[in-house]
């Protein structure tokens, strides 16, 4: 168990690492500036819906959405980051209440 | 705009009630309590330790339980390729800057960037970072003794509250036309792969998005 434990970890360190040492000069230039700015964004976007629909056998919908959904019209309303929050897990927890 | 400690401490404390979480499944799946504390303090990479996690508690190969959580690490080491030219770290902080790259911690940075200060995205990640290394662990430890009587995540709807924080922080990027569509392929890939490739790797397919898009002659 030490094992999966440890190689596991020093795996996914070096991975972390790794993006921060790569010789600064294969990045440069302006393409590689536009990859680099849209990485994260396109990541996080997919990460936010995965999050929000994924089940143990495929997309699912439920409270999450709800919550999340919610936390979209807070934000087009320009509402402080702390409101779209809370927000978000009361729609979900209070759904989950009243359906059960 | 909330200030970014307020954030910080609210990502903290959502993903700390993760790590409780975390802590009382790894137990449960028959690992020890300082093998668990070990994954959150040395790992510290939520998806890759719940997934390692899961493959031993079923029964899996320790092989697969390893090779999945560097699998699900991938990610990060994008996150890290993108934040090396924005935050630039530099001597001892780069090996904690390494460690402390994770979604949330991204995601604050990005959402500070276009502030265009870099002062402040520097903030955003570290103090980000830090939190939900603290939270993360002290939870963990909370779960592995047994102590977390706080009941599901999901009962406090906290499992909405995770991609809500993470939509909000995406949120002043979108206003940028090229973002926004890169945004919206990067979705329609994540949902077409899902059914198609084990879990983990429709993010990653998103990351292509961005090659396609940023490599494009404009």
């Amino acid at each position: 168990m030490w094992l999966v434990v440890l190689a596991g970890a020093i795996g996914c360190y070096l991975i972390k690492l790794l993006g921060y040492v790569i010789p600064q000069g294969w990045l440069s230039g302006e393409r590689f500036t536009k990859v680099n700015t849209l990485l994260p964004i396109a990541l996080l976007s997919s990460l936010v819906v995965v999050l929000t629909v994924s089940g143990d056998a495929g997309p699912v919908i439920d409270a999450r959405l709800a919550g999340v959904a919610v936390a979209a019209v807070l934000l087009m309303l320009r509402a402080p980051f702390l409101v779209v929050v809370i927000a978000a897990a009361a729609t979900a927890a209070l759904l989950r209440l009243v359906v059960g | 705009m909330a200030s970014i400690n307020t954030q910080a401490v609210t990502i903290g404390v959502a993903t700390g009630a993760y790590g409780i979480s975390f802590g009382a499944l790894a137990v449960g799946s028959g690992f020890s309590w300082p093998q668990t504390m070990a994954f959150s303090l040395l790992m510290f990479t939520g998806a890759s330790q719940f997934a390692a996690i899961a493959i031993i508690a079923t029964g899996g190969a320790p092989i697969a339980a390893v090779l999945t959580s560097w699998l699900l690490g991938i990610r990060n080491g994008l996150y890290a390729l993108s934040l090396s030219q924005l935050l630039k770290p530099r001597g001892w902080r780069l090996p904690i800057a390494a460690q402390l790259t994770i979604d949330e911690s991204t995601a604050m940075a990005i959402s500070h960037e276009e502030s265009n200060d870099s002062q402040s995205l520097r903030q955003a990640f570290w103090r980000t970072g830090i939190a939900v290394f603290l939270f993360w662990n002290v939870g963990t430890l909370i779960g592995a003794i047994g102590a977390g009587a706080v009941g599901d995540p999901t009962d406090w709807g906290l499992d909405a509250a995770a991609p809500a924080a993470l939509l909000a922080l995406l949120w002043p990027r979108l206003s940028d036309q090229t973002a926004r569509v890169a945004a919206l392929l990067a979705i329609a890939v994540a949902l077409v792969t899902t059914p198609l490739l084990p879990p983990g790797l429709p993010v990653l397919a998103s990351a292509l998005v961005a090659l396609f898009i940023g490599l494009r002659r404009s």
